[in-house]
Formats: structure tokens, sequence, C-alpha cells
């Protein structure tokens, strides 16, 4: 038995790639104060609609809109139940997230006649491979960075500008500051609401990357249930991170080199495939436990060194 | 002098019908520390949030140097030059001073935040008027005396002329106080006129050089201070508009029932809300408390109810103590509550008449039927006390929420009077609510320590509670009992405003035996 490492760590990268815009998505939302569990189901969406905007406009480009303005729509849909409808966020999001299930497979069925998968009725499109010149001669490095999906060069740039956005702009800041204390801010005239809905189109935006990742690159159709809990994972890396853009991509790449050595062993030893397709969730539920007890004991040092 | 700023008239009523603010004309001069004083209740943040745009009034006119202004919201308020410091601070606490200052009218460069700028601006008010804090620290790592400054920095940025602050002081150490007043006299003497509220006299007489006196919503009077001396202002202050009188036989006092011995509570903050109480109540009395709320009287009732702690000392009910114990086994010690804020821990709202009635109970072996509750004596039992205590409703399953403030209040009493405690809590008992139900319950307060010797502790802000239900009156400032008197009914209003703003205090050989 011989692991390709590099083969690998490259398929790490690749798999991190809707995590991270999962946890950009959701972390956007956090910022602002709302913990958004919806993403999962807006990713879901955006992926039928790029395959669906890509098959009728015959481009993989329209394609990739489609999955952005899918991912907008939904984005809105949530804001407005929960921003101006005044609904409750969580319940809105569990039915969103149950509505988009059903829903995606029933539009398939609708447009294909198909219950499982779009692979046989589109055409597939895959977002195209990038070959980095001069990097992808060199040795090792070229097989890691060079040749990785558009997207997931996108989704690099996305932290740093996510980064950027709410440490440098004006609306960042006042996101941040809504987040925390809504009233400090409401008192100085921004506008909570204003603020929710900007959150909410910015983290639209990224689902429906993710989205189209999912369908034009990680694979090359729609099928049933396809995300399998990416936007929950992406929820929780940046919550680990506490909000942090480089912290959350950090553990969203942990997520993805899991989800590789799971596809990495499947393919090259015979380990059970179950036990495997169960590892990035194992490993979500450790690095959630660890990050609560390292909190936990930072805080009952605080407390103690403040009670003496 | 010039007068910046003039309210005419203003009256305000609260949607439930509580008139706040009535017929009050306030003005406020050019270079002025103006003293805007009353108890609790007595309306001035209300008058202050209107000023600011927070509140509407029913009636009257508002003029920002000389002309009339329509102030509908904070913005309005912040662009005629108001800025107001509120009781309980607005803040981002991850955030720097710099970007907590100038949040809301953020300075812009190349449509980008403008951070450098921001702290800049933030730092040269901060050094022209002495605050000692940077701009760049977070506001988390500040101290609560440089969160006021934060906040007195984020009205100044926005080019506050007249700064309204909410109790500034009552948060602060004694030398966080002292710096404080030297940065208000300089910004008064660079033109901004000041608005301070407090209930501290002494600091009234210090830095300001006019007052106004609200009480229960209506303006005293606004007078200099030149030639003023504390107890007039607490005269002033302190008083009941219409004198109420509860005939009663004298106590007769039997064995104690609650001994607080030397009770010490420190809170979060580090100060003690508590410092060393020491009284016991008997059985056959009725002990009242008086005083400025936030005194410890709140902390007082919540440490004797057991819903928290104490630092030291300690409390006997019945002769066994209180340390540790919940709030249920010091119910079945013989306590009954009647808490401070009925929706909040009087009552469940959305619940039935019935089973707020029984909340206390319905684990008892008599209000059960093997496994389950019983659900007829339940209900004969809510039946009786709906009838007994005349609550309006629809029935014994309408939700509380759905009664009106006096009605809630007598589903909490139904409940704690006849729960057979020999000992009776009551904190505000008839706060809010209509004169009906506030006899009764007063009556039923007197009645039950005659008749059954009940030992009653009676909080409340009313002067006539206080004065006309209690056997014995103590009164409580800054965490210690500073007075007591053994016939409440005798007392003054004015020794007793007296006592309860600090003007006097009686020394421990003074209160000796009262306790
Ligand atoms: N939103 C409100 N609705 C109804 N009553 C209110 C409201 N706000 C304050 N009140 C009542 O108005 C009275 C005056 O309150 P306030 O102006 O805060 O007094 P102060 O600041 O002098 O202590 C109090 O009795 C309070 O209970
Ligand atoms: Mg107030």
């Amino acid at each position: 038995m011989t692991i390709d490492w590099i083969a690998f760590i490259a398929e790490g990268i690749r798999m991190a790639t809707p995590l991270v815009f999962a946890a950009l998505a959701a972390l956007i939302c956090n910022r602002a104060g709302m913990f958004n569990m919806g993403v999962e189901g807006m990713i879901l969406c955006s992926a039928l609609g790029a395959v669906i905007f890509a098959h009728y406009g015959g481009s993989v480009w329209i394609g990739l809109l489609g999955g952005i303005i899918i991912g907008l729509a939904t984005g809105m849909f949530i804001a407005f139940a929960s921003l101006t409808g005044k609904a409750d966020l969580y319940l809105t999001c569990i039915a969103f997230n149950l509505m988009a299930t059903g829903g995606t497979v029933f539009v398939m069925y609708l447009l294909t006649g198909e219950k499982s998968t779009t692979s046989g009725a589109f055409r597939s499109y895959q977002i195209p491979v990038v070959d980095i010149p001069i990097i992808k001669d060199i040795p090792v490095l070229g097989r890691i960075i060079s040749g990785q999906s558009l997207i997931t060069y996108i989704a690099a740039a996305a932290v740093f500008f996510m980064w950027f956005f709410l440490k440098r702009t004006r609306i960042g800041l006042r996101i941040r500051a809504v987040g925390e204390n809504p009233k400090a801010a409401e008192s100085v005239g921004i506008s909570v609401n204003k603020i929710g809905y900007i959150s909410f189109a910015i983290c639209g935006v990224l689902a429906g990357l993710s989205g189209a990742f999912m369908s034009m690159s990680w694979v090359t159709f729609f099928m049933k249930n396809m995300v399998n809990g990416r936007g929950y994972i992406g929820l929780s890396a940046q919550n680990m991170a506490k909000g942090e853009p480089v912290g959350s991509a950090l553990a969203s790449l942990l997520f993805g080199f899991t989800d590789a050595l799971a596809t990495t062993l499947q393919n090259q030893t015979n380990f059970p495939v179950e036990f495997l397709e169960m590892l990035p969730y194992l490993a979500t539920i450790f690095a959630i436990i660890i990050t609560s007890i390292i909190a936990i004991n930072k805080r009952r040092r605080i407390e103690q060194g403040a009670a003496k | 002098m010039a007068e910046v700023m003039r309210m005419q008239n203003i009256t305000k009523i609260y949607p439930n019908g509580f008139v706040a603010n009535k017929d009050i004309t306030f003005a406020v001069g050019e270079h002025e520390i103006h003293a805007l004083v009353g108890e609790n209740g007595a309306g001035k943040t209300t008058l202050m949030k209107i000023l600011f745009g927070m509140e509407a009034p029913q009636e009257g006119k508002i003029f920002i140097n000389g002309k009339e202004e329509k102030i509908a919201n904070p913005l309005d308020a912040i662009a005629k030059g108001v800025g107001m410091v509120h009781q309980h601070f607005m803040l981002v606490p991850s955030l720097t001073v710099a970007e907590n200052v100038t949040l809301g009218a953020e300075p812009m460069k190349n449509g980008l935040f403008d951070f450098d700028g921001a702290v800049k601006a933030t730092q040269e008010i901060a050094d022209k008027y002495n605050f000692n804090v940077e701009a760049l620290q977070k506001v988390r790592d500040l101290s609560v005396g440089q969160m006021q400054k934060v906040e007195i920095l984020k009205a100044l940025y926005k080019g506050a002329r007249l700064l309204i602050l909410d109790e500034p002081t009552a948060v602060l150490t004694p030398q966080e106080t002292e710096e404080l007043f030297e940065q208000l006299f300089k910004l008064r003497d660079s033109g901004v006129s000041i608005i301070f509220i407090s209930h501290k006299l002494e600091e009234v007489m210090r830095i300001c050089s006019k007052v106004t006196v609200l009480r229960h919503g209506r303006c005293m009077g606004s007078l200099d201070i030149e030639g003023l001396n504390e107890a007039a202002i607490s005269k002033l202050m302190v008083g009941r508009d219409v004198v109420l009188k509860i005939d009663k036989e004298d106590p007769k006092p039997g064995k104690p029932v609650v001994e607080i011995k030397d009770l010490v509570k420190i809170n979060s903050i580090g100060k003690n809300v508590l410092d060393g109480v020491d009284f016991t109540i008997h059985e056959g009395e009725v002990v009242g408390i008086a005083g400025v709320e936030g005194n410890g009287q709140t902390e007082l009732s919540e440490v004797l109810a057991g819903l928290t702690g104490f630092t030291s000392g300690d409390v006997k009910l019945n002769g066994t103590s209180i340390k540790g114990k919940s709030v249920r086994e010091i119910r079945d010690q013989g306590m009954a509550y009647i808490a401070e804020d009925r929706m909040v821990e009087g009552v469940a709202g959305d619940m039935s008449i019935k089973m707020n009635i029984v909340a206390d109970r319905f684990t008892k072996p008599d209000f059960k039927k093997g496994l389950f509750m019983d659900a007829k004596k339940i209900n004969d039992i809510a039946d009786q006390y709906i009838k007994d205590f005349e609550i309006l409703c629809d029935g014994r399953e309408q939700p509380v929420r759905m009664l009106s403030g006096g009605n809630i209040q007598k589903v909490v009493v139904a409940r704690e009077f006849t729960s057979g405690a020999n000992f009776i809590l009551a904190c505000q008992p008839t706060r809010g609510i209509d004169v009906g139900t506030a006899e009764m319950i007063r009556k039923t307060i007197v009645r039950k320590s005659r008749e059954e010797g009940t030992a009653t502790l009676l909080i409340s802000a009313d002067l006539n509670e206080v004065l006309e239900c209690s056997d014995r009156l103590l009164v409580m400032r800054k965490g210690k009992v500073v007075a007591a008197f053994p016939k409440a009914n005798q007392v003054s209003e004015e020794t007793l405003g007296e006592y309860m703003l600090g003007v006097k205090e009686m020394t421990q050989s003074e209160m000796e035996g009262l306790l």
C-alpha cells in the first residue's frame, strides 16, 4: 500500500474549496449577529441552479452566474423572513434547509424526469482548471498549487477580501458593531436591518460560489443532497475561528484534508468505506470539543485571576 | 445669561397611561452645569429621552438656542448639538475607542474607513479635555470610568454643545468621580452646557450652578444653587402628594423570625452592595425599608429570597441559616416573596392564573393524586382565590399576561399571602398598580401581621406605603442601614429625606435597640 502524498495534499485543497466559501458565508452573517444555519440549503440550491443555468444558457459562465444568483435569492429569502417578517432565524433556517432538500429534487424531476442526478439529462460543464506558468514546473509545489479549479483560486482571494472588507471598509465596521451590540449601533443611526440584508447578500454570493463548485467542479452534475453537511461544517469552521476569516479558512482546510483522506484511503486501500465517510464529521465534533475546552480553560484562568 | 435650551410645558404619558412628566418647564443656560434631581421614577430619564428624541411628548415645545425645534429621533438631536450619555452604556466592546467614537459618522478616505483619521480625531478631543483614554485601546479593556469617557467623546465628536449625563457617577469610584468633575468644569469653560442627573446632593452642591427638582413627574422648581443647602433640596425631592392613612393597632412583636447578622455582599465588579447589614424582624411586626433605589434594597431582597448568595455574615430564618439554600428550601423554611418585578419573578406570564396560583405548592402531597396533580383540588383553590382576592378575569385558565397590572399582582399576592409562611418579603408590592388593589395589599400586609403574627419586611420606594404600613422603619444608603425609627408613622418626610439622601446619618448607638 502506497499513498501518493502530493496528490493527497492537492485533493485536500480541492475538497476545502466549498468549505472555505461555506465558512465565509456563515462568517459574514455571524459577524452581523446572525447564526445562519441556512447556508447548507443555500449551497444546495445554488448547486442545482448552476447546472440548470449552464445547461439552458449553454455556458459554464452562465452556470457560475446562475449559482451566484440563486445563492443571493435564497439569502434574501431567509433575510426577509427573519429581518422583515421577524420569524425566528433558527426555525426559518431549519425549515429552509428541509425545503431545499426536497425542493431541489422536485425541480430536478420537473426538468429532467430524474430523481437522483442530472448527469444523464443535462450536459456537464466544468469550471476550467488553471495551470499557473512557471509554478506548474516546480516539482512538488507545482502539482499542489497549480492545476486547481479557478474557483479554488477565487476562494483563496475571497478569504483575503473578507478580511480586508471587515477591517477596512465602513460597512465592515458597521457589520461588526451591529453583530456585537445592535443597540449601540442603532443609537448612532445605523439601521440594523439594512446591515442584516447586506450581510445576507454577501453570504448569498459566497454560498453561490460554493454550490457552483460542487456541481461544476467537484463533480459536473447535480445530485440529490450532494452538499451533505458541508454548509454545517463551514459553520463550525468559522465558529472555531471565532469569526476570523483566515482562521476560518485554515479550519476549513483541515476539514478538507480529512475529506481528502477519506477519498484517498478509499481509493488506495481497503478500509471500510462507511468508516471513512464518517471521518470529516468525526473530525468536526472533535475540533468543536477541543476548541470549547480551550475556551473554557481560558475563561476559568481569567476568573481565578480576577478572584485573587 | 443666554438660554441654550428650553423645554416648555412638557407632558409625557406612556402608552400604559402612566403620566411620567406633567407640564414640566426646564431651561439650561450657557456655561452652566444644571442639576436635574428627583427620586427614582420621578421622570428625569423620561424628560431627557424626550430632549434626545427617544420619546415623543404629548404636549410641549422644545427650543434650542431660542428657536423652536422638532426632535423626532436621536439623529435629529445630535444634529442640533444635543448629546446624551445613557445610564447604561452603548458601546461595542471588541472595537477600539476610535471606532466606537466615530461609529455612525466615520471619517472616510478613498472610499474606505479612515482608521488613522478616526484615531487622530478621537485622540485630539480626548487630549483637549484631559480624558485619560487611548484611541487605539479596545473598549473591553477599559475601566467603567473610561468607558464613560468614551461615551462623552462620542457626543463631543458629533459636535454636542449640550451634554446630558444620566446618573454618571452611579457607576464610578470616588477617584473617578473627582476626575470626571474636573473634566466637566473644563467642558463647561469651553462652552458646553451640561445637564447632570444625580441623587447625590453633595455632588450637586459642588459642581452645579442651578438645580431643577422633579417629583412624581412634576417640576418642583428651578433654583440657583447659591444660597441653597442640601436639606432644602431634599425637602423638595422627597415628599408625599397625598397623605394616606392606615388605621392599625400597635404591634405585639414576638420571637425573632428573621435574623440578619453583619450581611455583606460584593458584586461582580467588586462593589460592596451590602455592607454590614444587621437587623432582626419579629413575629407580628412590619419592618419597612426606605431609601433611594440602588442603595442595596434589591440585593438585600434577592439574598433573603435565595436568588443570589452573599459574601459573608449570616441570615437565619426561623432559627436556621439560609446560607447555600435554594429558593424552594427557603420557602419551605417559611418565606413568601412578592418580587420587585412581577413579570420576571412574580408570575409566568404565558401560563394560566390557576397554574401561577399553585406554582409554589403543586409538588406538595396535598395537591397530588398518585403520580399526577389533583386537578379538582387545584381548580377549587384557584376559583376560591380568584373570588377572595377579587381577580378580574375570564376564568382560572386565562393566561396571566392578559390581565391588567393590578390583577397580575393580585395573582401574586393570592399565592404568597396564602402559602402559610410566617415571613413575608414584600418588595415594591404596589408599584404601578391601581389604587384599589394597592390598598387591599397594604391592608392585608398589616392584617396578617396582627392576626396571624406574620413577620414582614416591606421594601418600597413609595413613601406613603413605608410610612403608613410599617411599624419600625429603617433607611438604607450605600448598602448600610443608616437610620432606624421605632414608629414609622411618626417620621416626617423631611427627616426621612435627609437620611435617604445622606444629609444626615445615625450612629450605631442612636440605632441601638431599634435594629
Ligand atoms: N416605556 C415606559 N412605559 C411605561 N412607563 C414607563 C416607561 N418608562 C418609564 N416608565 C415609568 O415612568 C416613570 C419615570 O421613569 P424615569 O423617567 O425613568 O424616572 P427616573 O429617571 O427619574 O428614575 C417610572 O415610574 C417608570 O416606571
Ligand atoms: Mg433614570
